[in-house]
């Protein structure tokens, strides 16, 4: 449906569903056309309006990466109106997806550096597109770290991600809970991820940090990123923000001269600090 | 196109909306409603209200309306099969009777629709427009264009500019081409223009605020107490928004029945508390003067910083219609 | 009035009250309502006819409700909008102080919800004879008709809510228009979401309106929904037995007991 018509969805089918963590899927979806399938492409960042016709839209990032074809991803956690819709629909089903929108993260401009991503609970979804993306061209970056949290064992997704890449010996990866989620067989770090962040203290040289988790995550990590020694210019976070349109038009996102969906949702902390505090 | 000046009689004048009418068009002019002057859709020259300085209404339900359907669909459990809205045919539509005001403000909207992403519905609409505007020869204290570069006489959004003489004539400004198509078809009501000076039959607007003054100033403004001073009476209502001629945000709501459904684009407001709030509770503009702040900065900062195009035309509706007469000049002028 | 910025004053500057509530001069020629914190100020304060914004709508506002203690300016449909508001529990005698104004621009003290009611009983909801003129041809039409006149009033609202936002018995944090599971009232200003919003408010009001025309008067698009709201008032009366907020009764139609002549409601 390569259509003059913004607002109409392309037509998805439900390949697979994973139950990441209570009250969270993925949805891996296929294109139900072909020829739409050949031409659509994304970058690391960029998310959609997924939608349950009769329903509504909702908005996640797309959660895999744009170097595997074929397929799309999707992770949300269950929540709203249209997020409850979405649980209950089964492999096979149709749901609609208008998209890509949104800025991406510049990873051809990080090339040669070291990488750290830091996620929380539920915000590891946009950032598992921009690791996934990254691995795939591993040789173009130096070390890589991931530092992930949740509140408790139960609520860490992409479990098998997770297993994947502590794995690999060219990633380092330290999960945490928060105190009191752990189970008596978790030999993963407690704290919050800020702390733990700290402790982990990657080194700020020749670095990008990648942030992404709830506002209050994100209130306690920047501090200790600059603590660490990390710039303004390369801390990445990826904002949250009511959505509708996803393309700058209803006004919803707006906040300061930006619209999050349009000239987001992908901004440098030097940007961020510009933005009037209503995000 | 360069603007051209014609000469239009009084019984003219009439004859041309005569002639628009017997074309089958729909004409849309102001139209009076109990205490309310209102754009409806008129059929003869006498509907057509004569002493008024703005309608309550704005004219923007034309190109975008209070609901404006999308797509429809029908599905079942395997499949869905979608009807694209914009293949629908749109009407021919004459808006006679907007303010220069009301006809500025279509630039602003037609930005938004066609910044990046294309709206082909809103196109489509706007194409079938022709905007037959008349300049102000009176205003009152609710208006303020001339302070954000508009005025009575402004031609900006106009297909044609009528401006009342002494004579009773009218001087009509032909600014675009469908203007000019209109003109070729009725070219026996059109005249070489008068000598009479567009300028002298306008109202006089005093200048209330200086624009760039105040675009500059509220960069620096975001903490400042104003914006919950001004807005401690404010009620929450959408008012504002709806009669502003260029407010556009809105909503996007599924209508199902059974198996089939619609999907529609509808009229929202910042000034809800709803506006932004998160399934997850938070809300980022939390209180009714963040709200009135955006407002006020949406119009006079971003959109003239980021989209180069003006926020505010000056009509005054917001303050006429406000129940709790919430006024925009008091917050503009106490910068 | 003088009396009133006095007494205004003095509440003030005792600190009775951290804010006085009032009318003060507008745009053009309208009035509207503002928030007097100090002595000074209180010259702002007017009386007239032309005074009609209902002012109890912002005893329930958060932003209002942090500036501390009010003292409200309350002439009759004030008054009895903060006697509905007692009896349905959302303000108590200590909340505020009730600068009463009678029809005959007088001021009067009003220390306990109890000595408002006892003065209203003198001042009661009267239905207009042009309003029941009206109500009375609506009421017989044919139910087509009826429907089609509805329909055809309500076309110019686009939604806007003024009528809820003016409304002082619409304080509800999250209305039902809010609610999306299930979305009851459609969001679009169709004729069918229209109809939806005004049937549902003027049923939500039923039994709690006091015909102060706070809705009619903030509507920008003027439509008379002051016509539904006074003809439920009248359905309630003939049903139910009055017009008007008591604190003895129980409210007329959000009061249950186990044995209603109802059997539905069981």
């Amino acid at each position: 449906m390569s259509n003059q018509n913004i607002y109409i969805p392309y037509l998805m089918r439900i390949e697979k569903i994973t139950r990441e963590a209570p009250g969270v899927k993925t949805f891996r979806l296929k294109f139900e056309n072909e020829e739409e399938a050949e031409a659509f492409s994304f970058k690391a960042g960029q998310f959609g309006e997924y939608s349950i016709m009769g329903v509504g839209e909702s908005t996640f990032c797309i959660a895999s990466s744009p170097t595997r074809k074929g397929y799309i991803e999707c992770t949300f956690r269950q929540a709203g109106k249209v997020t409850s819709a979405l649980s209950l629909a089964e492999e096979g089903d149709v749901v609609g997806f208008r998209g890509p929108y949104g800025n991406t993260f510049p990873i051809d401009e990080w090339k040669g550096k070291n990488l750290v991503f830091i996620a929380g609970g539920i915000a590891l979804p946009p950032m598992r597109c921009v690791i996934w993306n990254c691995l795939d061209l591993r040789e173009n970056f130096k070390d890589i770290t991931i530092v992930y949290g949740a509140k408790s064992v139960n609520d860490l997704v992409y479990k098998d991600e997770l297993a994947e890449w502590r794995s690999r010996p060219d990633v380092k990866l330290v999960t945490t809970v928060d105190p009191g989620g752990e189970t008596p067989d978790w030999k993963g770090e407690i704290g919050f991820v800020p702390s733990v962040l700290e402790k982990t203290a990657p080194s700020a040289e020749n670095t990008i940090a990648i942030v992404c988790g709830p506002p209050i995550m994100i209130k306690f990590t920047f501090p200790v990123l600059e603590k660490l020694g990390f710039t303004e210019e390369n801390i990445f976070t990826t904002l949250e923000n009511r959505m509708k349109c996803g393309f700058g038009k209803c006004g919803r996102c707006n906040v300061g001269e930006v619209f999050v969906c349009k000239d987001g949702p992908v901004f440098s902390y030097q940007q961020l600090k510009l933005l009037p505090a209503e995000y | 196109m360069q603007t051209e000046n014609y000469l239009i009689r009084k019984s003219s004048l009439e004859k041309l909306f005569n002639n628009l009418i017997g074309s089958g068009k729909t004409v849309y002019a102001p139209k009076v409603k109990g205490k309310l002057t209102l754009f409806d859709e008129v059929n003869a020259f006498g509907e057509i209200a004569e002493d008024y300085i703005v309608t309550s209404n704005s004219a923007k339900e034309i190109v975008f309306p209070r609901a404006e359907k999308l797509f429809s669909y029908h599905k079942s459990k395997e499949k869905a099969e979608i009807t694209d809205a914009a293949n629908n045919t749109f009407p021919d539509v004459i808006l006679w009777g907007t303010r220069p005001c009301d006809a500025a403000a279509f630039i602003p909207l037609t930005d938004i629709f066609n910044s990046d992403l294309k709206d082909i519905i809103f196109n489509k609409r706007k194409d079938k427009v022709l905007v037959l505007s008349f300049s102000c020869s009176r205003s009152d204290d609710y208006c303020f264009c001339t302070s954000v570069n508009s005025g009575p006489g402004n031609i900006a959004g106009s297909d044609v500019l009528f401006t009342k003489l002494t004579t009773g004539d009218f001087l009509a400004e032909v600014i675009t081409e469908k203007g000019k198509s209109l003109v070729d078809e009725n070219k026996d009501l059109f005249e070489v223009k008068s000598e009479e000076s567009k300028e002298s039959n306008l109202a006089v607007v005093a200048s209330r605020f200086n624009q760039e003054e105040i675009q500059a100033k509220l960069k620096d403004l975001f903490e400042n107490p104003v914006w919950d001073d001004k807005s401690r009476a404010c009620l929450g209502c959408g008012s504002c928004s709806y009669v502003c001629p260029v407010c556009s945000c809105f909503d996007i709501q599924d209508e199902a029945h059974g198996n089939k459904g619609i999907r529609l684009r509808c009229w929202d407001s910042c000034g809800y508390g709803l506006f932004t709030l998160h399934t997850s509770g938070h809300n980022p503009r939390n209180t009714q003067g963040g709200r009135w702040r955006q407002r006020i900065l949406h119009k006079f900062l971003y959109m003239p910083n980021k989209s180069k195009v003006a926020g505010c035309v000056g009509c005054g509706r917001c303050s006429r219609s406000c129940p709790a007469d919430i006024n925009i000049l008091d917050t503009l002028t106490s910068l | 009035m003088n009396e009133l910025i006095k007494s205004a004053a003095a509440l003030l500057e005792s600190n009775a009250v951290q804010v006085v509530i009032g009318y003060g001069k507008g745009s053009a020629s309208r009035t509207r309502a503002i928030f007097v914190t100090n002595v000074t100020d209180c010259e702002k304060l007017i009386f007239d006819s032309r005074c009609v914004q209902n002012l109890a709508v912002y005893l329930t506002k958060q932003e209002i409700k942090k500036l501390g203690k009010p003292a409200i300016v309350a002439p009759i449909p004030v008054l009895r909008s903060i006697l509905q508001l007692a009896v349905e529990n959302q303000i108590t005698e200590n909340d505020l102080v009730i600068l009463g104004i009678t029809p005959e621009s007088e001021l009067i003290n009003f220390e306990t919800f109890a000595s408002i009611e006892t003065f209203l009983a003198t001042h009661r909801i009267a239905i207009d004879e042009k309003y029941q003129e009206i109500i009375s041809k609506i009421k017989n039409m044919p139910v087509a008709e009826r429907f089609a006149y509805w329909v055809k009033e309500l076309e110019p609202c686009f939604k806007c809510y003024a009528c809820r936002a003016a409304c002082p018995l619409c304080y509800c944090t999250r209305c039902t228009v809010e609610d999306n599971q299930p979305q009851w009232i459609s969001v679009a200003a169709h004729p069918l979401g229209n109809l939806e919003w005004h049937i549902m408010r003027a049923m939500h009001l039923a039994g709690r309106c006091t015909d102060c025309e706070a809705c009619y008067n903030a509507c920008p698009m003027a439509i008379p929904i002051n016509l539904l709201t006074k003809s439920m008032l009248q359905d309630v009366a003939e049903n139910f037995g009055s017009y008007g907020p008591s604190l003895d009764k129980e409210n007329t139609l959000s009061s249950f007991k186990p044995d209603d002549k109802e059997s539905f409601i069981r």
